[in-house]
Formats: C-alpha cells, sequence, structure tokens
C-alpha cells in the first residue's frame, strides 16, 4: 500500500468531502493562501476559492460561532482553530451554543460541524502553542472528540467527522503532520467512538492515544525483549469513549497503564481510568498507572519540555513497576 | 410602507399577545407556578414585532435572553411557548430550554440565548450560509445594548461588513445592561457609531414605535436581501419590568419608568390606527379580548401538560 503523511491524509480527506458534498466548507485562520499553519489545507483554495475555502480575520470565538450558524441553516463547515492553545478564545461558543444547542431546542436541529484544531508539544513552541487540552473537551456532553494517531486514522476519521450530524472537535498533533504510514487511495472512512488494538499482547494494556501511540508501541518493544508482552490500545475518539474495548482487553492482560500528554491532574487519564474501575475492576490484578505529563504550563527549553510529557522511557518503568519487574 | 387593515391588526395583535404573555408570566413566577427565572419583554414589543413584520417566513432571526417578544412575533405558537417556559413536554423545545433557550428552528427562529451576545456568531454563520446558498433570505440579529460591550460583537461585525452578509444588526437599546446603565458602561454613547469601525451602514429609530420600527428595518432588510451588505439599527426602547424578578430596580427612577411607560408602543399605535381611522376602537378592543383568550388558553394548556418523562433526560443530545 502507499504511503503518505499524515498531513497528506487530512488534506486528501477534506479534499475528498468537498467532492462528495458542496455543503462543505472550510473556514480559519490562514488557511486559504497560506494553506494552514501546518499545511493541511494546501492548495485547497486554488482548486475552489474563497467560498470553500474561507480567511478569516483572528476571530476565534466568531470562527465557531459562525461555523454553528452556518451548521444550522444547512451548511457542513469545518473551521479550523489553528492551534488548541487558542480553544480558550472560543471555549464560550463551543460550550455554550456548538454543544448544547440541540438539546436546548429538544432536538429539533442538527448541528454538522467540524472543529479542526491541532495540539502537544515537540516542537519548543512555549506555553501558549504546546498544550493538550483534551480534558477540558471531554467535559461538555454535546460534542464529540477525536484525536487520531496514524495517518490511516486521520483520513478516515476527518472524514466520518465531516459526515457527522454532530459537532466534532478532530484534535491533530503538530509531532505527526510529517509522519508516514499506509493509507489506502480507496474510498474508506474510521468509525468515530471506536478504539484500535494496536499491537497485542497478554501482560499489560496501554491504554493511549495521538501521539502517545507511538512512544507505546516503542516501549513496547523494548519491553518484550525483556519478555513483557504488551497490548496497546489507541482509543482514537475520547468522547465517546470505546469502554467496550478497554474493558475487552483489561480482561485479558489484568493490568493497565494510561498513557496520556495532557497534564496529570484532571486529565484524561482521571477519566479513562475511572471507568476501568467502573467497569472492570474485578478483572484488574493490579493498581491502574499513569503515566502523564507534568502538571506545569509547557517550558520552552528542549530539556524541559522532553521532561514536561512521557517518554517511552517512562513508559516502560511505569510497566515494570505494576508487573512488580 | 403603507399600512393596510389587516396589518394594523396582526401588529397589535403581535404587540398585544408579547405584552400579555410577559405579564402572565409575572404572574405565574409571582405565584411560584413558573420556577426559574424570566427576563421579559414588556415595553419593547414595537421592536420585535416592527422588525419581524418585514420578514418572509424563512427568513432567520437570533434572540436574547429577553426572548419572548421574539419568540412570539417569529410566527410562534403561544400554547408551546408557555409550555417551554414552565419546562412541560408540550414546550417548543420539549422543555429543554426554558425561557433562555426559546427556538423554533423549522420557523426560522434560530434560538434565544442564555449568553450575552451569545447569537451573535450565529446570526453571522446563517448570513454566511445564506450568501453562499445563494438563497435570498435575510438574518435578523438581536441583542441588546450591553452586547455591544462584549468581544464577539466586534468579531462578528468585522466579518459580516468584509464579507458583505445579508445580516440586520438589531441593537435594542433599553438603557441598562442588567444594571448598569450605557452611560455606566459605553464609552461611545451613541451606539450606531460602533458601526463605523466597520464601515457598516448605520440608521436610529425610536423603538416605541412600532411603524418607525417597521419602516427602518425594511429599508435595511432589502438592502441585504439585494446583496448590499449587513446593516446596524439602533431601536431606542425600555423594559417596564427589572432585569429578572428579583430586581429592585434600585439603579433606575419611578420618574424614569413613568417618562416611558407614557411612550407605551401600544399606546402610541392604537392611538395611531384610531386617529387614522383604520381601526375602530371596538375593534382595538375586540383584539385585545381575542389576546386574552389566546394567553388564557396557553396557560391553561402549559399548566395542564405533562413534565417530560425522566427517558428524556439523555434524548436529544446527539443525532
Amino acid at each position: 500500500m502507499r504511503e503518505i503523511t499524515y498531513r497528506q491524509a487530512l488534506n486528501e480527506a477534506l479534499k475528498e468531502e468537498m467532492e462528495r458534498d458542496a455543503t462543505v466548507f472550510l473556514l480559519g485562520e490562514d488557511i486559504a493562501i497560506y494553506g494552514g499553519a501546518y499545511g493541511v489545507t494546501a492548495d485547497l483554495w486554488k482548486k475552489y476559492g474563497d467560498k470553500r475555502v474561507l480567511d478569516t480575520p483572528i476571530s476565534e470565538n466568531a470562527i465557531v460561532g459562525v461555523g454553528l450558524g452556518a451548521a444550522l441553516t444547512g451548511m457542513r463547515p469545518v473551521a479550523e482553530i489553528m492551534y488548541i492553545d487558542f480553544i480558550g478564545l472560543c471555549l464560550e461558543q463551543l460550550n455554550n451554543q456548538v454543544a448544547k444547542i440541540r438539546y436546548m431546542f429538544g432536538g429539533k436541529c442538527k448541528v454538522p460541524f467540524t472543529l479542526r484544531t491541532e495540539g502537544g508539544a515537540g516542537r519548543t513552541l512555549g506555553a501558549h502553542h504546546s498544550q493538550s487540552l483534551e480534558s477540558w473537551l471531554i467535559h461538555i456532553p454535546g460534542i464529540k472528540v477525536v484525536m487520531p494517531a496514524t495517518p490511516y486514522d486521520a483520513k478516515g476519521l476527518l472524514k466520518s467527522a465531516i459526515r457527522e450530524d454532530n459537532p466534532v472537535v478532530f484534535i491533530e498533533h503538530k509531532m505527526l503532520y510529517n509522519v508516514k504510514g499506509p493509507v489506502p487511495e480507496d474510498e474508506y472512512t474510521v468509525p468515530i467512538g471506536s478504539a484500535e488494538v494496536k499491537r497485542e499482547g497478554k501482560d499489560v494494556t496501554l491504554l493511549t492515544y495521538s501521539r502517545m501511540l507511538s512512544f507505546c508501541l516503542e516501549a513496547a518493544d523494548v519491553l518484550e525483549k525483556e519478555g513483557i508482552d504488551v497490548e496497546v490500545v489507541d482509543l482514537r475518539t475520547l468522547l465517546p469513549l470505546d469502554v467496550a474495548a478497554i474493558v475487552d482487553s483489561v480482561k485479558k492482560t489484568n493490568r493497565v497503564v494510561i498513557v496520556e500528554e495532557d497534564c496529570k491532574t484532571g486529565g484524561t487519564g482521571a477519566e479513562i481510568g475511572m471507568k476501568v474501575v467502573e467497569e472492570a475492576f474485578d478483572w484488574l490484578d493490579a493498581p491502574i498507572a499513569r503515566v502523564a505529563g507534568a502538571d506545569v504550563p509547557m517550558p520552552k527549553s528542549p530539556v524541559l519540555e522532553k521532561l514536561a510529557i512521557p517518554d517511552a522511557e517512562r513508559i516502560c518503568e511505569a510497566v515494570r513497576k505494576i508487573l512488580n519487574k | 410602507m403603507n399600512l393596510d387593515k389587516s396589518t394594523a391588526i396582526k401588529l397589535l395583535t403581535r404587540m398585544m399577545e408579547i405584552r400579555q404573555f410577559e405579564d402572565k408570566i409575572m404572574e405565574l413566577l409571582a405565584k411560584n407556578i413558573a420556577e426559574g427565572g424570566s427576563h421579559l419583554y414588556a415595553g419593547m414589543e414595537a421592536v420585535a414585532v416592527g422588525a419581524i413584520s418585514v420578514l418572509n417566513p424563512d427568513d432567520y432571526i437570533t434572540s436574547t435572553h429577553r426572548g419572548h417578544g421574539h419568540a412570539v412575533a417569529k410566527d410562534g405558537d403561544l400554547n408551546s411557548l408557555m409550555a417551554e417556559i414552565l419546562g412541560k413536554k408540550t414546550g417548543v423545545c420539549k422543555g429543554k430550554g426554558g425561557s433562555l433557550h426559546l427556538a423554533d428552528v423549522s420557523k426560522g427562529n434560530l434560538g434565544a440565548n442564555g449568553i450575552v451576545a451569545g447569537s451573535l456568531g450565529i446570526a453571522t454563520g446563517a448570513g454566511l450560509s445564506v450568501k453562499n446558498r445563494k438563497s435570498g433570505q435575510v438574518v435578523i440579529c438581536f441583542f441588546g445594548d450591553g452586547a455591544t460591550n462584549n468581544g464577539i460583537f466586534f468579531e462578528c461585525l468585522n466579518m459580516a461588513s468584509l464579507w458583505k452578509l445579508p445580516v440586520v444588526y438589531v441593537c435594542e437599546n433599553n438603557l441598562y445592561g442588567m444594571s448598569v446603565s450605557v452611560e455606566r458602561a459605553c464609552a461611545v454613547q451613541d451606539l450606531a457609531k460602533k458601526a463605523q469601525a466597520f464601515d457598516m451602514k448605520s440608521d436610529c429609530v425610536d423603538g416605541q414605535d412600532v411603524l418607525a420600527v417597521r419602516d427602518t428595518v425594511d429599508k435595511w432588510v432589502d438592502y441585504a436581501r439585494k446583496g448590499e451588505g449587513p446593516s446596524f439599527i439602533v431601536a431606542n426602547t425600555y423594559r417596564y419590568y427589572g432585569h429578572s424578578r428579583s430586581d429592585p430596580r434600585a439603579y433606575r427612577t419611578r420618574e424614569e419608568e413613568k417618562f416611558w411607560k407614557e411612550r407605551d408602543p401600544i399606546k402610541i399605535f392604537s392611538n395611531k390606527v384610531l386617529e387614522q381611522g383604520l381601526l375602530s376602537g371596538e375593534e382595538v378592543k375586540a383584539v385585545e379580548e381575542e389576546v386574552t383568550g389566546a394567553i388564557e388558553a396557553a396557560v391553561d394548556y402549559a399548566i395542564k401538560s405533562p413534565f417530560p418523562e425522566p427517558e428524556e433526560l439523555y434524548t436529544d443530545l446527539y443525532v
């Protein structure tokens, strides 16, 4: 199968959905002529023009509100918020309006709205361009939250998100854009709300998503040489969480380590871990462990930045610890 | 605009419906039949009724936290609006929205809003959608003086002007954002000037005169429909009740209230149609009685309607 980058996979998903459905249009900062801060919308403006690839002023709250208004009235907008760090500027519209409007209106409207953004550390961009804020978003009933880790999933999930009649926050990772992986040329989608076992194992389950998947797979290779058989579950969607897939894996391995890039306190791992306790406690042979980001603003220095997020070695240590090895 | 008899009756009916609807809700709140709160539109009827009277049924509006008036005026069904305010299953939003979230997308009402300036984005986005779909519709975005100090107001007016969207922004200046007067909250007292920052056309109208509102809004709706772009209208008006039921109205004088009540929009309009001989005293009275009957029926309907079933808690969240 051909290999393309995560960026190209996303670009293809946008192009294909724009071809498929004339109501799909893109709006966001620097997405047209510039092609997006990370190049995801490259060349789409040339093909479709302003009407369907719309550069907006730097007005995040209005980008989300305008997207909602368009979604309510017959369009299928895909908005881009350049960095998830800017989500605070539009949380009012996202949390109070986008997420709640269908419920508040008694189900008498649809909100086919995709909000693309990207997050994560790794480029030493400092505290305002490196955060992982997904835990804020999974606390908002009414939206879905998707975080793909591979080019294949990125394309398939973005196509599903655009076709959804519910609002989806689609969070990419800045360190994945250049990562290559197999992506079929034929049409496919990946369902929202379904996790995938990316590596089978029997001794311990790593529950992870987004960029941390690659660190988990790296750790699994190291641990294999030590005789530890690691299963890696890529959650792919954080809201709604694929609890059945998590439980299946826990039943098999009886041990769980959650690997997340966001700050540990109040992070996604807290929710995922409690779901395991609620749904699979009887199958646990060890306490659930978390390998998470440090509870600090992301520091600039490359040395400190590396320390602030999990790496393969720390994942290995956590696994050895719960296996008493 | 020429005023014929049937239009006069329609305008009068809608204004009286809103007034009696709001007076009745105040009564229900006092009796604890209506729980929670409600921001009442009484006193401001001419703005919603005059503005919405020039729209087509498929045109859009967005409303505010003081949104009952807009909901009634946009062809609202009194029964299901009243039931919604009481949180009943038969409410227009199945009892899940309430006073702050009255909406009926099927009638072009994209919703009231619990957040001041919360609807500006929705209205602007609807305008973008209309323009892209070339549907010929127009959007009226209602908001208060308080909203003009909020960030998204500036973000949206900029976009609407930049992209020439068919949105008429109607600022209902009722002089107070909750308790803080325009004088104490706005560096620029002439709110219409705010549109100048975006090179947007602006206008100002007596919000107690339904015909003046109608004429002014009609002009700018027409402008929007022709693809000329957005506009910003300040309608000067006054709310009779406080911000909400717990408001002792310490920030304004009883003299000021009296001054405005002498300029009551329903009285002004009734007097005008009587003077012009368009309607007789009996006809005005007949409209009032009919409205009273409809409001009483709506209250009865709402009170007798069941609350939602427990299973409804988790429905309607996702498609």
